[in-house]
């Protein structure tokens, strides 16, 4: 599978370069504007992980059919210090240091499938998709 | 991406018009707070209209922007969240405690004197 678009995701420009480049892509599939929104939306908010916590990396966007409909896959991959209890993580409510927490399960809500792995030491790869309505 | 903080009266109005990077929200919390001291305004209208995307980032920068300039005696309204900006607040889980929201400026305007001025039977927040 090779991405469409690989955005690097390592200053805090680049998050608004990741959200921008995946509007595009996921309009060119048809996307409903609420759609395009949600997707936006999870992109800024992993993105801003990959910075904060995996001292940056790189966002992947495809777009992906599957049997007779179309979506966006968004990986985002870091080499940072990984997630030791995912579990926890993916809980609402959890927070990390600074008390404003990873936002995991909260983006789950925007996507239709959201996959996270996290190997303590090496970094963390988050798998999205949405499919179009 | 400098936003522009018009005085309308005793309040500020400030339509952000790109979007803007999480230091660009900082930016503009800082600029807010200097301008409502020395406008000494009593209210503060956020239009967000033109955004495509309000994430737990500016959510709680906004907020954060209510929560200090009620210390400065000013109460700060949102306003022109897009219905799609705020389904995807919504399904998020965003809370905006401190700020209130209103439909366009017009409606914020009212808003705020409404919280200056609570009718009768009506709990100020």
């Amino acid at each position: 599978m090779t991405p469409d678009r690989v955005v690097p995701v390592r200053h805090e420009a680049d998050v608004l370069a990741a959200r921008q480049a995946a509007r595009v892509l996921a309009e060119k599939i048809g996307f409903s504007e609420t759609e395009l929104t949600l997707i936006a939306t999870a992109i800024s908010e992993i993105a801003r992980n990959v910075i904060t916590y995996g001292k940056g990396g790189e966002m992947a966007l495809e777009v992906v059919t599957e049997r007779a409909r179309r979506g966006i896959v968004i990986t985002a991959r870091d080499q940072g210090p990984g997630i030791p209890d995912i579990e926890r993580a993916m809980q609402d409510g959890f927070s990390t240091g600074n008390g404003l927490g990873l936002g995991l399960p909260g983006t789950r809500r925007l996507m239709d499938d959201f996959h996270i792995q996290s190997v303590v030491g090496s970094g963390t790869t988050i798998v999205m998709k949405k499919w179009k309505r | 991406m400098h936003v522009p903080i018009l005085k309308v009266g005793p309040v500020l109005v400030a339509a952000v018009q790109d979007e803007l990077t999480d230091s660009g929200w900082r930016e503009l919390r800082d600029r807010l707070v200097e301008r409502a001291g020395r406008d000494r305004a009593r209210g503060v209208v956020i239009d967000v209209s033109s955004m495509d995307v309000m994430d737990s980032y500016a959510t709680r920068i906004v907020d954060a922007i209510a929560r200090i300039l009620r210390y400065r005696g000013a109460d700060t309204v949102v306003v022109g969240v897009q219905p799609s900006v705020a389904f995807a607040m919504a399904q998020l889980g965003l809370r905006l405690p401190s700020a209130g929201t209103a439909l366009d400026v017009d409606e914020g305007l009212v808003e705020l004197q409404r919280r200056k001025h609570p009718a009768a039977g009506q709990h100020d927040s």
